[in-house]
């Protein structure tokens, strides 16, 4: 069976799995959205990825634990795909020592070495010549590990795109280049910020693999684009592609004018487009008999996120022991 | 210990060499590196003897040279980028100081950037304003990196060395007048300078000179016509930007109670202004003049020979502002 956008559907534990991630990045987001409004999360900045969660969870689904994410500030949904227990990242953003980053990244900063994600980073469009430098490793040493590396579409009229994507192709690097193209960098609609507003074919000017544009909203497509630009990577070299997406919280949770100013085109990607409810709609079309474990997917995502806020709370604020720490290698 | 005298250039090439030798990981990459043979000639040779692989040509794209390093350090690698000139830096200025210095902090420790950024520097062959500078002191600004700036072609083999088995970021500045400059290099592969400590160039009891790079020079110069004067001086060679050894400038301004900073690069918000602020806070009840400082004049750099050299600190500058204060 195939889904709307053509791709073969993948089993049925595979698609609840990926339901499971998607409720719980929902609820991750959502709670913090809540949490801000209540002062206790307090930190200025915090990019939600609520609307965004079948790239996120398409894209690393086509990576290997061995394989290599990372990422841009809007971080928190792809740390939780990544597998980063939701604990230690909601300690991360109340700034707690049992944070993933020791409560010293915050939001944008979360990481985690273990699990080969290597981080949300906070400059627009600095981490791309990181993941180069970490495909380089992989090539270097030999083995055939890969490079996602999620980009957002305003980092792509940056110097360090165009710096990083062309060294990626000169060095045939293993690195996919997947832009989140959820149509605003801040608040910049991508067609005024954009000569060329269809971002993939930015690959035709470093002569590498044009994966082409892909729903965004749809996991199995998601997944099944990446799949193939994971392959690309690991045997030939680096691939850019393109998911269009949208944004439920506007550019950061500060920017409260944004469900207003964009109520009608919001509502419409919230009612025709939601990745959550377009993925519960497939696997019930597929497997009928899914309701009963998608309803508790959904309750288990409550369950861990209040025990994650739980974790959090509870956990020490990091002291002036911390303060200092870590700043060199000793 | 054994030593033969070389150029700077040719100890700086010997330090890489041995390096990349000794440890695998450990490979350069940066303009014109390899097949050009490096446009200072610190890689001569390199691409024959170790291979594309290892001698990486880039494209000029500063922030992905610095960036890649970054990430390569990161996984594990021992990255040593060049950039031409230390100029050029500052298109990568927020890969090295806002990535580079910074990531082993924001995520606490679950990464290091064992990578070394050398960078050409200095001025003087009317080079004019933008390829003119001294910025050191840019780098040294910002925690989590370290900042290298060798004024003997034997401290500039032993720190090299230092610098790219740390297991912190290195900027590590190289004087392109100091290139040709012969001294002693020590005949020991394992021939190290410790992080963060300066050295005595000329021990004097009257007055203490503080410099680096090209101002140990010009404050030696300088020491020389003062001796003949009846003026000793005591040189101190800091050697390394940040960490800056400031107990070696008080254990010496215990003795002489006065100072001449002498520095390479402009004078505002500057490593004389450093030095100066640390001495007033801590040497106050040995302070028998005010700290004098001799930099650069306070503007880009003309092109014309004639102002250019103006501008610019010499020894005869330093002797100047000695009899000032002693």
């Amino acid at each position: 069976m195939d889904n709307a956008n053509g791709a073969a559907l993948p089993d049925r534990d595979t698609l609840l799995d990926w339901y499971r991630q998607m409720v719980l990045i929902r609820e991750f987001e959502e709670t913090c959205y809540e949490l801000y409004e209540e002062k206790r999360i307090t930190g200025v900045y915090l990019h939600l990825y609520s609307g965004q969660e079948a790239v996120g969870v398409g894209a690393l689904a086509a990576i290997e634990p061995r394989d290599h994410a990372i990422t841009s500030y809007r971080d928190h949904g792809v740390a939780l795909a990544r597998g980063v227990d939701p604990g230690p990242l909601m300690a991360e953003m109340m700034g707690k020592r049992s944070g993933v980053s020791g409560g010293k990244g915050g939001s944008m900063h979360l990481a985690s070495r273990e699990h080969n994600f290597w981080g949300g980073f906070a400059i627009v469009g600095g981490h791309l010549p990181l993941a180069a430098g970490i495909a380089l490793e992989a090539q270097y040493s030999g083995r055939d590990d890969v490079v996602l590396c999620l980009v957002g579409d305003g980092s792509t009229n940056n110097g360090y795109f165009h710096e990083a994507l062309n060294l990626s192709a000169v060095w045939q690097l293993p690195v996919v280049w997947l832009i989140e193209n959820n149509l605003y960098g801040m608040g910049t609609r991508i067609e005024e910020a954009s000569g060329q507003p269809l971002l993939h074919k930015r690959a035709v000017a470093y002569g590498m693999r044009d994966g082409g544009r892909i729903d965004g909203q749809d996991v199995v497509a998601v997944n099944c684009a990446l799949n193939e630009a994971v392959a690309h990577a690991r045997s030939e070299g680096p691939v850019l592609l393109e998911a269009l997406t949208y944004r439920y919280r506007g550019h950061g949770v500060s920017d409260r004018q944004y469900s207003e100013r964009l109520r009608d085109e919001l509502e419409e990607w919230k009612a025709e487009r939601d990745p959550i409810t377009r993925l519960g709609a497939c696997l019930e079309e597929a497997h009928p008999d899914s309701r009963p474990a998608m309803s508790a997917l959904e309750q288990a995502a409550r369950d861990q996120v209040l025990a994650a806020v739980k974790f959090a709370e509870e956990s020490p604020a990091p002291d002036a022991a911390d303060l200092v720490r870590n700043v060199y290698v000793e | 210990m054994a030593a033969r005298n070389q150029p700077m250039r040719e100890a700086l090439r010997k330090a890489l060499r041995e390096e990349m030798l000794r440890d695998e990981r450990v490979f350069v990459m940066g303009e014109e590196v390899g097949k050009w043979q490096g446009t200072h000639r610190i890689t001569r040779g390199f691409y024959e003897e170790f291979g594309a692989r290892r001698v990486r040509d880039t494209p000029i794209s500063e922030m992905a040279i610095c960036g890649a390093a970054v990430g390569a350090a990161m996984a594990g690698l021992r990255p040593v980028a060049e950039m031409m000139t230390i100029n050029f830096a500052f298109l990568a200025l927020d890969a090295i100081v806002n990535h580079g210095a910074k990531i082993r902090y924001m995520f606490d420790g679950q990464f290091s950037v064992p990578m070394v950024i050398r960078a050409a520097s200095g001025w003087g062959d009317q080079a004019t304003a933008s390829h003119s500078h001294a910025p050191e002191p840019i780098f040294a600004h910002f925690p989590g990196l370290y900042v290298a700036a060798p004024a003997t072609p034997g401290d500039a083999y032993g720190m090299l060395k230092t610098a790219i088995r740390d297991e912190n970021p290195v900027l590590f500045s190289e004087s392109i007048a100091l290139y040709p400059k012969p001294g002693p290099v020590p005949d020991d592969e394992d021939y190290l300078v410790p992080v963060g400590k300066g050295a005595i160039r000329r021990e004097g009891a009257d007055i203490t000179l503080v410099a680096w790079a090209r101002g140990v020079e010009w404050s030696l110069q300088a020491a020389r016509q003062l001796e003949r004067e009846g003026v000793d001086c005591e040189v101190v060679d800091m050697r390394w930007l940040r960490p800056l050894d400031m107990d070696l400038v008080y254990d010496s301004f215990r003795k002489t109670n006065r100072c001449v900073i002498v520095e390479e690069s402009l004078p505002m918000y500057s490593f004389g202004s450093e030095i100066a602020a640390g001495i007033q806070e801590h040497m106050f009840d040995y302070m028998d003049a005010p700290v004098k400082r001799v930099s650069a004049m306070d503007l880009p750099l003309p092109y014309a020979r004639d102002i250019e050299l103006m501008a610019l600190p010499d020894a005869d500058k330093v002797v100047a502002a000695v009899k000032e204060i002693v």
